[in-house]
């Protein structure tokens, strides 16, 4: 085993200075969900391990006045999931950072290392496009902010310059009679990948859609932003045909793997399946509001 | 290689250990500590056998490097008998015979303890998505769930 050293720094600062300095030798811990398998399977060995969660606005959820929320990048799922306000504001991104893996899986894992590990099929990250979340990051040359769906740039991939580091998520304020949803397919009933992950965000007034997002997953080789899916359903009264026109646009969309877990057809099928399922669950949600 | 000195403390007492910043805080607890009630399966946080809570959260040891024990409350199977007198769950899984081989055994209690803390009436369903994160190859899971759901009721009815 090659030396590894282990920073955990108090300040922001001092972690991007660290990061940077190691010009790609570094890599960031926040749960180590992913990370700690890969460096034990051999896949990645990193110089030096910057833990960012002594960080505080890393690890912490803030309300602000008008509604909208801000995650720190390493807040565990489960930690989101005991916070009074966020499930009732973002159902949906809830659901798909709580479908991440176990329980234990859950007390580390976090939407920041979700996204940066670049996986077509992560399960916030469509969920978090379709919210419209915003991604703050920092670098050597200072703050950004950027949508989600410009994060990530293939498997494994994401378009952050070397040295930035993603500090946390950005949702905005909702406008009454708004909610959200996320559906995953998988062969079993817990703890798998997604063959097709979609979530979608909806705003109804008097039943007509007045805005709408959705993010879809695992049928690319990025997770993607589907305007087309949107821009059926604003406007309609969720009747069959915006449906069948939004859920036709997901399956334009698509540019799938053939594997095991799913073929080409089956997954170009199911993101269409799975764009009503959701829009049906968003659209109770929210008229519930 | 240059190891760090952690101070942390585990199930209410205070440690202190030196770890190379790579390991594993399943591998100091085992093999530096010698606490070796902890099991390791799969080491990639799929099998739950290694699951400890770190402040009082349930995670899988073999996903936390040691390094990040500083200044922690760690909490293994070796914490959960206060003295000779088992925990409720201990007892009754012998009681129910939920264990086979035992390897899983010490991850689903601590995790079933920790399902418990949270939600002392869980559903059966709630119990079987509680331990979705412990595999066991032996029995079933019947016995496991139904121990677990006959310990929460029992535990109501003492508190």
């Amino acid at each position: 085993m090659t030396d590894i050293r282990y920073l955990a720094p108090q300040t922001l600062d001092e972690a991007v200075g660290a990061f940077a300095a190691a010009q790609g030798a570094a890599r960031i811990l926040a749960g180590g969900t992913d990370l700690l398998v890969q460096m034990r399977a051999g896949t990645v060995k990193p110089g030096l391990i910057v833990d960012i969660k002594k960080i505080a606005e890393m690890t912490e959820i803030a309300e602000a006045p008008d509604g909208g929320f801000r995650i720190g990048a390493a807040v565990p799922g489960a930690t989101l999931a005991e916070h009074r306000g966020f499930g009732k504001a973002w159902p949906g991104v809830l659901e798909a950072i709580n479908l991440i893996g176990s329980k234990q899986v859950q007390g580390r894992a976090s939407p920041g290392g979700n996204l940066c590990n670049g996986s077509p099929a992560g399960d916030s990250v469509p969920a978090m496009i379709a919210a419209n979340a915003m991604v703050t990051v920092q670098g050597p040359e200072g703050r950004r902010t950027m949508p989600v769906e410009a994060v990530p740039a293939g498997p494994g991939r994401t378009n952050l310059k070397p040295g930035e580091i993603v500090v946390s998520f950005t949702l905005p304020p909702r406008a009454p009679g708004s909610s959200d949803a996320y559906l995953r397919m998988i062969p079993r009933t817990e703890m798998d990948i997604a063959v097709v992950g979609l979530g979608v965000s909806l705003t109804l007034q008097g039943g007509v859609v007045t805005a709408a997002r959705v993010g879809l997953g695992a049928v690319a080789p990025t997770v993607l932003l589907v305007e087309d899916a949107a821009k059926a359903l604003v406007g309609s009264r969720l009747d069959d045909a915006a449906l069948e026109a939004a859920a036709a646009a997901c399956r334009a969309a698509c540019n799938p793997i053939n594997d095991k877990r799913g073929t080409i057809a089956y997954r170009t099928k199911v993101a269409g399946v799975l764009l009503k399922r959701t829009v049906a669950i968003a659209a109770a949600r929210a008229g519930g509001n | 290689m240059a190891k760090t000195h952690i101070s942390t403390s585990i199930n209410g007492e205070p440690v202190e250990f030196l770890a190379d910043p790579g390991s594993s805080l399943l591998d100091v607890l085992r093999n530096t500590l010698g606490l070796t009630g902890t099991k390791e399966g799969c080491g990639t946080g799929d099998c739950g056998a290694c699951s400890v809570t770190v402040d009082g959260r349930l995670v899988c040891s073999c996903l936390v490097l040691a390094v990040e024990a500083e200044g922690h409350e760690i909490g293994t199977i070796e914490g959960m008998a206060q003295g000779e007198t088992l925990h409720p769950l201990q007892r009754k899984f012998l009681e129910m015979a939920a264990l086979q081989c035992g390897i899983c055994t010490p991850g689903v209690l601590i995790s079933a303890r920790a399902l418990l803390e949270k939600n002392p009436n869980p559903t059966e369903t709630e119990v079987r998505f509680g331990l979705a994160g412990n595999l066991c190859r032996c029995t079933g899971y019947d016995k496991i769930v139904r121990a677990v759901l006959e310990t929460a009721a029992e535990m109501r009815e003492t508190v």
